[in-house]
């Protein structure tokens, strides 16, 4: 990183080239609000047309590593919002520690994720020809709790008699779900890539509280990821689980 | 703009921030497993909405941010808000055209 925070010639002050910058940053989370929200858009349209087979696919969610995913992201958000913090007033030594927690919080998630769609491959709910909504309940795995499975073969069996089509239905859940989690997912490695740029500029004590615009628009970068995970989480994997 | 107009959020505020989302994740999975009907989506959408607002608002500072930053925020909102509105009521008043969309066959077994 060659920048230091001086004053370049088309400013007329240092505030007005961090708000120059800050106000750069929102305008590309304007174009991002509308690019997952075309996806959350195609959601809602499918999601209001199968709305049996929306159903059942989400209830294979796990809901547990969904909801600690939902905490672990927030977390990392608060160290975030902490490491502008230490930036802002000098605190030099903690920048570092709060994007290391940060990165390692995000590299959580990331874990997380990949272990729910292992999960996936495992029970043929892969969109494609492998694909079967039934045959998680017709092909137990020995750990698998039988009260769970027999709930689950009810349902789908019952989806099934209400839509014929199930499998293709639910097939739209689980395309939706990759395409929505994968893009969330990507945005999140973008940002690791950005934390680990900044972990290190911070251990060369770059940020100081005149100098933390790459600390804030970073912050502000993940904040958005988060709140876009804020709405992923209850459309994907809270739907119809009071059945 | 006088020199160092920047607005400090102190840590106390971002504890209570963290708790406050700590708080609705709980309620919005606590509400998804009671039977409300119609509404449950809209109470998830509704707590979505205030988390996802403290986050705009306290950690990524749009409370104390200069009016044209708030005024790009708006737009973004108002631009989704066309995307969602106009596509939505195109899709609700094309019903009979929409019966049509039977799955093809091909792409799964059985």
């Amino acid at each position: 990183m060659h920048r230091s925070g001086e004053l370049y010639g088309q400013f007329q002050t240092l505030d007005q080239q961090k708000e120059s910058a800050t106000l750069g940053m929102w305008i590309f989370l304007v174009t991002e609000v509308l690019f997952f929200g075309g996806m959350f858009l195609t959601y809602t349209i499918n999601r209001h047309y199968f709305f049996t087979a929306f159903g059942i696919g989400s209830n294979t969610l796990d809901i547990t590593l969904g909801t600690t995913n939902t905490i672990v992201l927030i977390m990392s958000s608060f160290t975030m919002a902490m490491a502008v913090w230490s930036a802002q007033t000098g605190k030099r030594k903690l920048v570092p520690l709060f994007l290391i927690l940060t990165l390692a919080l995000g590299c959580v998630f990331l874990g997380i994720k990949f272990v729910e769609y292992k999960q996936k491959f495992d029970h043929h709910l892969i969109p494609g020809y492998a694909f079967d909504m039934t045959y998680r309940s017709t092909h137990p795995a020995p750990g698998d709790d039988p009260k769970e499975i027999a709930l689950e073969k009810k349902e789908v069996e019952e989806a099934f008699a209400s839509d014929p089509d199930t499998n293709a239905h639910a097939q739209l859940y689980f395309s939706l779900y990759f395409a929505m989690t994968g893009l969330h997912a990507l945005h999140m490695i973008v940002g690791a890539g950005l934390l680990v740029w900044l972990i290190k500029a911070s251990l060369g004590g770059r940020f100081t509280p005149q100098y933390h615009t790459p600390v804030e628009n970073v912050g502000l970068y993940w904040h958005f990821v988060d709140i876009v995970w804020i709405y992923l989480f209850p459309l994907l994997y809270l739907i119809d689980r009071h059945r | 703009m006088s020199e160092h107009s920047e607005h400090i959020v102190s840590p106390k505020i971002y504890i209570t921030i963290f708790l406050a989302l700590i708080l609705g994740t709980s309620v919005t999975t606590w509400a998804a497993f009671q039977n409300f009907g119609q509404f449950n989506i809209v109470i998830a959408l509704a707590i979505a909405t205030a988390k996802a607002t403290l986050v705009v608002l306290f950690f990524m500072h749009a409370r104390y941010a200069e009016r044209r930053t708030r005024l790009v925020i708006a737009c973004a909102l108002f631009w989704l808000a066309i995307m969602l509105v106009l596509t939505l009521s195109d899709y609700q008043t094309r019903r009979p055209r929409l019966s049509r969309l039977v799955s093809p066959a091909v792409y799964y077994r059985g």
